[in-house]
């Protein structure tokens, strides 16, 4: 058989399974991938995985099929033999083809993440100035809650509820949230993960992350950012609730820890809670 | 450099024993460490510590033990001897304990033979290999259970820290410091490397960073994984002032290294040795070792202002004080991802250059997969941020981060096109390096399609430091470093000891690892999407079937490298059936000479003519052959 013959048979090959396998994983597989289409921002992370499931599963395929056919049909079955493949030291067309294809799907990528990462921010830490700020629905200003990360806990804080400070975390639906995240002592990672927000929390540092929440429901919350001896414990879950849900958690929570509120101080975006003890 | 033959010496083995050699190198280093423990307490301050978890705790005490404890045992094996000769009016020479009547001491000494410090990488590599393997087995006995149930959550993150330091510490030194200190100047054509008492100043350097490392055990470990994130690092027990040595040593140690191969390379090819006719393997490891040389001082430097904020209460890293804990971030990927790429990139030089060998082709694409390994190689220095990409630092850079990082799998891409285009229509014989090539190829596209996910930011959202991650490196990593390493050893192991492998030992090596490597990291991708993040101790109690299927399969992969264990003592020691000169009918001018190769090489300098891959036949079915010599 000649090489031309080869090639095509492993290229009907990939096709026949790569179109079934394709067809499987993104309209069986994405659907059912984390995080899940609970917020916006989750959604289009979930977007960018089925993106990027579709286009690898091909990838691999073809390139699979053609080493296992390589390995069936070109292996030397004799092991005393002594003959040799073509000297064949390369094809400029074959490789112009293969830099065109991937050089296409790379840039591709980068545009499909650019383009989705500043419509919404994508429910990353952006720091201090985020870039891509997503529009509140109409009539409502975005819900501020601050992040307090510190060994070995989350904290939560409202300022516009009188600067609450809590210890779990309910989120009204349908509303946009903007979350400052911030640490007291180390770095920490805040991973809200159904909810599909991850940003670093870093001392002295206020990291913004949007979120526009839909209908309710729960999520975990984990710590992913290496913080000690018991960074493996920082976890918790939290909720999405109806608006009327929520106004009367956060009153309830406002009631809780009114006698505490005083001795807290006053709500910014940082805090240095360790007696400053360098430079001199 | 005429002179060959180097009269055996006739010393005693007494009198070898006070001579320069490990063990007055073990007694100068206690001595070394004794000397700094002193200077250290004198300088003893109050509070030193920021956050002072361990009172009384001196780190200046303990950094300097190791500064001068290293500096004694280097100085002990005899590396001072000969700046001291030159500066009281000696002559220069080249040589030290390169004589064969010496033994088994040369390996034991300061020897400037290249396959010598080869040997010593390549066994002292091993060690701690094998090491920081069994970590990863204790880290999986933990993970068997979602609670604690063996070790405690601080002993815990010790194991992960010593597992990854261990491995990404001693490892990127896995291929250049063995392989390529053994190999490159038999293949282009040199009897030694540019400086070679530098060679083995790299690899008593390494081995000293390895015994601090272990260290940290007496004092009390460390809870930041290899990262070492700062201000985390402040808080640490003394254990972490061994993490900052260790990684210290390591980025010293590779640097040189880097430099040594860059210069070795650049300057001592044999004639007609053109930048067209270098083997692949040499150019994987000329990017390798600029990477290093321009990466791993930076690495360096990072950990010295680590260093002075837990010692001399400096603030690089303190946020308040005009600190930042992103420039310990920036700093240490800014080393840490050419780092990686340091690991992967001799993996595909190994790979390329055994694939003609068995294909019975010449290597398809030779200028294209010198342009991925240079393309990688560059373009390493300009992703660094895409470990940051939830961190908060500068938004606005990320869709260039991204680009960049996706824009490397062009170069990669690279990689496996000559691969494919090598094995095609060739005569493929599946020996057990053959297998392991092949498995690579397996066990990298995996990895490098994981990696897409964390370059474009909303899936890394999902994924950032969650086992996904964990799972995508190992299989570069391990799947694609570990796996061409364990090919190189088959193939050119009987280069360098002359022995035969037990081939069906070898064999089962391969597809148990092979089996067992892949039902380890497989359903981590799984477990990371799930939501288990890296370097917790617990887990919910849902997840715990594929934690335990992982861990067993860890346990697998111990297995298969007790069966490599076996069949390298089995076959070097013990049985030590001879190999044929040329056993895989390579064209390599490391085959040229006699395996074990003579002390000088070459009986004659070689002359090529052309690139190490006349394999093949042409249209008509006439042999291309060109000799190498």
């Amino acid at each position: 058989m000649t090489g031309r013959e080869h090639f095509r048979r492993v290229l009907w090959i990939s096709i026949a399974l790569a179109v079934p396998a394709t067809l499987l994983v993104v309209l069986l597989l994405a659907p059912n991938m984390p995080p899940g289409d609970h917020t916006v921002q989750a959604g289009h992370q979930m977007d960018d995985t089925t993106i990027l499931l579709g286009l690898s599963t091909p990838i691999a395929i073809i390139v699979l099929t053609w080493f296992i056919y390589s390995i069936i049909v070109f292996r030397e079955r004799d092991h005393s033999s002594v003959l040799e493949g073509p000297a064949d030291r390369g094809a400029a067309n074959y490789q112009i083809a293969w830099i065109a294809t991937t050089a296409t799907i790379v840039l591709f990528l980068a545009v499909f993440g650019s383009v989705s990462m500043l419509q919404d921010g994508s429910g990353g830490g952006q720091g201090p100035s985020p870039i891509a700020k997503p529009d509140p629905p109409a009539g409502q200003a975005p819900l501020q809650i601050q992040v307090i990360a510190q060994q070995w806990q989350f904290t939560y804080r409202f300022p516009s509820y009188r600067g609450v400070e809590t210890q779990h975390l309910e989120l009204p639906a349908n509303r946009l949230i903007e979350f400052h995240v911030t640490s007291l002592d180390v770095i920490h990672s805040w991973w809200a993960q159904q909810l599909g927000v991850k940003a670093d929390a870093n001392p002295g540092f206020d990291n913004v992350a949007y979120v526009q929440t839909k209908s309710p429901f729960k999520f975990d919350i984990r710590c992913v950012e290496l913080c000690g001896v018991w960074h493996g414990y920082m976890f918790d879950t939290g909720t999405v609730v109806s608006d009327s849900d929520f106004t009367s958690w956060i009153a309830q929570e406002e009631q809780t820890y009114a006698p505490i509120l005083k001795s807290l101080p006053p709500y910014s975006t940082t805090y240095f809670p360790d007696p400053q003890r360098r430079g001199g | 450099m005429s002179s060959i033959a180097v009269p055996a010496r006739t010393t005693s083995p007494w009198r070898r024993l006070l001579g320069f050699n490990l063990f007055t190198g073990i007694l100068g280093g206690i001595i070394g460490f004794l000397i700094g423990e002193l200077i250290g307490n004198a300088i003893h301050a109050k509070s030193l510590n920021y956050y002072s978890i361990t009172a009384g705790q001196n780190d200046i005490e303990i950094l300097l033990g190791y500064f001068f404890g290293v500096v004694g045992f280097l100085g002990g094996l005899g590396f001072l001897n000969y700046p001291i000769r030159r500066l009281m009016g000696h002559p220069p020479t080249l040589v030290e304990h390169e004589s064969e009547g010496e033994g088994w001491w040369r390996y034991i000494t300061l020897c400037t033979d290249h396959k010598v410090v080869g040997i010593q990488y390549l066994v002292g590599i091993a060690v701690f290999f094998f090491v920081g393997g069994l970590n990863a087995m204790l880290i999986r006995t933990e993970l068997l259970q979602p609670n604690v149930h063996v070790f405690g959550a601080n002993q815990y993150l010790t194991l992960v820290g010593l597992h990854g330091s261990m491995m990404m510490g001693m490892m990127t030194s896995g291929v250049l410091g063995p392989l390529a200190n053994y190999l490159v100047p038999l293949m282009i054509g040199t009897r030694r490397m540019a400086f070679p008492r530098i060679e083995s100043f790299t690899f008593w350097l390494l081995m000293a960073a390895g015994v601090v490392l272990i260290t940290t055990i007496f004092l009390g470990g460390f809870q930041t994984g290899w990262t070492g994130y700062a201000p985390l690092s402040d808080q640490g027990t003394a254990g972490y002032d061994a993490y900052i040595g260790f990684f210290a040593l390591v980025g010293t140690s590779m640097t040189l290294l880097g430099f040594n191969l860059l210069v070795t390379i650049i300057t001592m090819r044999a004639p007609g040795m053109t930048w067209s006719r270098l083997p692949i393997f040499v150019w994987s490891v000329l990017a390798t070792a600029a990477l290093m040389m321009l990466a791993a001082p930076m690495l360096v430097a990072t950990l010295l202002m680590a260093a002075m904020d837990r010692t001399s209460q400096t603030a690089f890293f303190i946020a308040g004080n005009g600190g930042s804990s992103y420039l310990y971030q920036n700093l240490f990927w800014f080393f840490g991802h050419p780092e990686v790429y340091i690991v992967a990139l001799p993996g595909f030089g190994i790979v390329l250059e055994l694939l003609p060998v068995f294909a019975r082709k010449p290597l398809w694409g030779y200028r294209i997969a010198v342009a991925g390994m240079l393309g990688v190689g560059i373009l390493s220095f300009f992703v660094w941020q895409h470990h940051l990409f939830v961190s908060g630092i500068n938004a606005d850079l990320r869709p260039f981060y991204m680009l960049s990082t996706e824009l490397i799998s062009l170069p990669t891409g690279f990689i496996f096109l000559c691969a494919m285009g090598t094995i095609w229509q060739g005569r493929l014989r599946l020996t057990v390096p053959m297998w392991f090539c092949l498995a690579w190829a397996f066990n990298f596209l995996w990895g490098g399609i994981s990696g897409v996910f964390l370059s474009s930011v909303p899936s890394d959202v999902t994924t950032h430091g969650t086992f996904f991650s964990m799972a995508h490196f190992h299989y570069t990593i391990m799947g694609g470093l570990i796996f061409s390493i364990f090919g190189a050893i088959y193939f050119w192991g009987p280069k360098i000891t002359g022995y035969r492998f037990n081939e069906t030992l070898a064999r089962w090596h391969f597809w148990t690892l092979f089996i067992a490597f892949n039902s380890t990291f497989g359903p981590l991708f799984a477990l990371g999407f799930m939501g288990m993040p890296r370097r917790v101790v617990t887990y919910p109690t849902s997840m715990q079937f594929l934690n335990d299927w992982v861990s067993i399969s860890a346990f697998c992969i111990g297995l298969s490298m007790l069966i490599f264990l076996w069949n390298a003592v089995q076959s070097w020691l013990i049985v030590r059936e001879p190999a044929e000169p040329n056993p895989w009918g390579s064209r390599s001018a490391e085959w040229l000479t006699t395996s074990p190769p003579p002390i000088y090489d070459f009986e004659r300098f070689p002359v090529f003519d052309s690139d190490p891959y006349p394999y093949g036949v042409g249209p008509a079915g006439e042999p291309v052959v060109a000799s190498g010599d």
